[in-house]
């Protein structure tokens, strides 16, 4: 079987070359490590929902600095919780008022107790003075930074050294022309893509086990959905990255200008994945989180990460990252005509 | 008169506004070795890239095994071996040769016999197991025509193969055309280096991009009634 073949000697090159296989494991280990000790927050204009408030209590709060939104009950409040319109809400059902947060972002569950002090001052000076009850959707109050930046990483990671490494190894596979002798064998184009993609995709496979298991029951990663969720969403992920990566090699001419490619299409993926709060973004900017496939992958770690959601919830953006990594594959096919016609 | 293995039939070729290939014709026969010869950059490659499969011409047609190329059936009736070595350094020898013999459908003991026979012609059999990164110059080009041997091609498409090799390689380089022959196979070799020409059995002259002469060796210098290969070229050439 030729494609057997490819996928062969994909994996003899990768275990032959033991520094590529370090970075492709151990650094992305260290770094997390690294983020894992430094980890700070920031600050974020959080919003308020405000269950069936007594409109003389709601003179006496000092309401500045949030986002506001007024329901008659408690139900219609959650929906939007779990909807993500809300960070949080208040219920006034009892004194001192009962509060109940999405709880994923712990940067926001900060913003949101801060803001809920403030606005409860007034009330405290007029003798209520008890500990204020805080629920959580998702998570909890012992969720650090690490954990919701977590699983975004974890999918930077993977997205990044798949990149690299695959665009890389087909740079050369160019460059020393060995592509052509592959061209002048029987080898069809689309086996050379499919034989890539399954060579990598099994080591791609052992990374992402090695560096999910680390980060999660070593680090000790929140982690409240299925591990087996996890890895498919990376596998997912790196299957774009590694489609993508061969894709753009096409059109650097060595290693340097591979490299290159990396603050232009690996690091603005960052930026638009959730690691910085997407709302704080300037509005001229937001609308290319949607064509990174980071994107898709980040929201579906976090949701099964931090949300402990399943299936139901996560098909969609593994959907989205099958037909990106889909696309790159039908323009690798295309570019490779470039050197043979049939 | 023998069998045409390969027919250029009136082929141009056209990047952008240059024209690399003029209106070539040619045909070469079973069992012979054809030597095309020119400077680099009269077009050589770009012809040769064309039998492979690997271009196609902008006007005419290619003919191999009287199939129009390019044709993926004929693909493994080819052997070819480009200007670079095309090897993959960080595996063995073995390794490599594993590879491309699988692309070509060999498999167990016919994969080992084909191996362990090419690695006999150009007499590397001692290095299988060595990384091709630790192989000198001269062996790599050799392990390079070992891998497009593999498959027993009719046709063997060499370009420039025994560039940047010492003359006792060399030597024993075309002492193994010369048995590759005996066998049946065509060869067509491109090559800049006049004597080389000489100890092929008929020659095509290209000069930017259009063929000016072919015919033996012995035929072309005749004809110029030149010395040698070198000034039969010159004379074609208009010099």
């Amino acid at each position: 079987m030729r494609i057997t073949a490819l996928v062969i000697r994909i994996l003899r090159q990768i275990i032959r070359d033991k520094r590529t296989m370090a970075l492709l494991i151990f650094a992305p280990i260290l770094v997390l490590t690294m983020l894992h000790l430094v980890f700070n927050g920031d600050e974020y204009k959080p919003k308020i929902g405000l269950v069936d408030i007594p409109e003389q209590m709601e003179t006496q709060l000092n309401l500045k600095n949030a986002e506001l939104e007024h329901y008659e009950n408690e139900k219609l409040a959650k929906n939007d919780l779990s909807d993500k319109k809300l960070d949080g809400y208040l219920v006034f059902d009892t004194m001192p008022p009962s509060v109940v947060l999405e709880g994923s972002d712990p940067s926001v569950n900060g913003a949101v107790v801060k803001w809920i002090q403030d606005a409860l001052k007034p009330l405290q000076q007029n003798g209520m003075n008890q500990e204020i009850k805080i629920d959580y959707l998702f998570g909890s109050d012992d969720m650090g930074q690490f954990d919701y930046f977590g699983p975004v990483l974890l999918g930077f990671f993977v997205f990044f050294f798949v990149f690299l490494i695959a665009g890389v190894s087909f740079l050369r596979e160019r460059t020393t022309g060995t592509l052509e002798r592959l061209l002048t064998s029987p080898l069809r184009k689309w086996e050379i893509v499919t034989g890539y993609i399954m060579g990598f995709g099994i080591f791609t496979m052992i990374q992402a086990t090695i560096i999910a298991w680390y980060a999660i029951y070593v680090l000790g990663m929140l982690m409240e959905g299925s591990f087996g969720f996890v890895l498919l969403i990376t596998l997912l992920l790196s299957l774009t990255a590694l489609t993508l990566g061969i894709l753009l090699s096409s059109f650097a001419n060595n290693e340097l200008q591979m490299i290159q490619f990396i603050p232009l299409i690996v690091v603005p993926q960052i930026f638009f994945s959730g690691l910085f709060n997407l709302e704080t973004i300037s509005e001229w900017l937001s609308w290319i989180g949607p064509f990174t496939p980071l994107y898709y992958a980040a929201e579906a770690l976090r949701n099964v990460m931090v949300r402990g959601f399943g299936w139901e919830m996560i098909y969609k953006d593994l959907l989205i990252l099958l037909a990106f990594s889909l696309l790159f594959m039908l323009l690798n096919i295309a570019a490779l005509r470039r050197y043979r016609k049939i | 008169m023998k069998n045409p293995i390969v027919s250029i039939q009136n082929v141009s070729k056209i990047y952008g506004k240059h024209q690399v290939l003029k209106d070539i014709s040619l045909e070469i026969y079973e069992g012979e070795i054809f030597g095309l010869l020119g400077p680099s950059g009269a077009g050589k490659t770009t012809l040769v890239k064309q039998l492979a499969g690997l271009e196609v011409p902008t006007q005419g047609s290619n003919f191999i095994f009287s199939e129009k190329m390019p044709h993926l059936d004929l693909i493994k009736r080819i052997g070819y071996m480009a200007q670079s070595d095309a090897l993959y350094t960080d595996l063995t020898a073995k390794e490599n040769l594993d590879f491309f013999a699988a692309l070509y459908g060999l498999k167990g003991k016919e994969k080992k016999q084909r191996i362990n026979e090419v690695m006999e012609i150009v007499s590397l059999t001692d290095h299988l197991g060595k990384l091709v990164s630790d192989y000198s110059g001269g062996m790599k080009r050799r392990l390079s025509l070992a891998i497009s041997l593999l498959h027993n091609p009719g046709l063997l498409i060499l370009d420039e193969p025994t560039v940047g090799i010492d003359p006792v390689l060399r030597k024993s380089i075309w002492g193994s055309f010369n048995s590759l022959k005996e066998n049946g196979t065509t060869i067509l070799v491109t090559t800049h280096v006049m004597d080389e020409a000489a100890k092929c059995d008929r020659l095509g002259m290209i000069r930017d991009g259009g063929l000016i002469a072919a015919g033996t060796p012995e035929e072309l210098m005749q004809q110029t009634s030149a010395a040698n290969i070198e000034d039969a070229f010159l004379a074609y050439g208009g010099a």
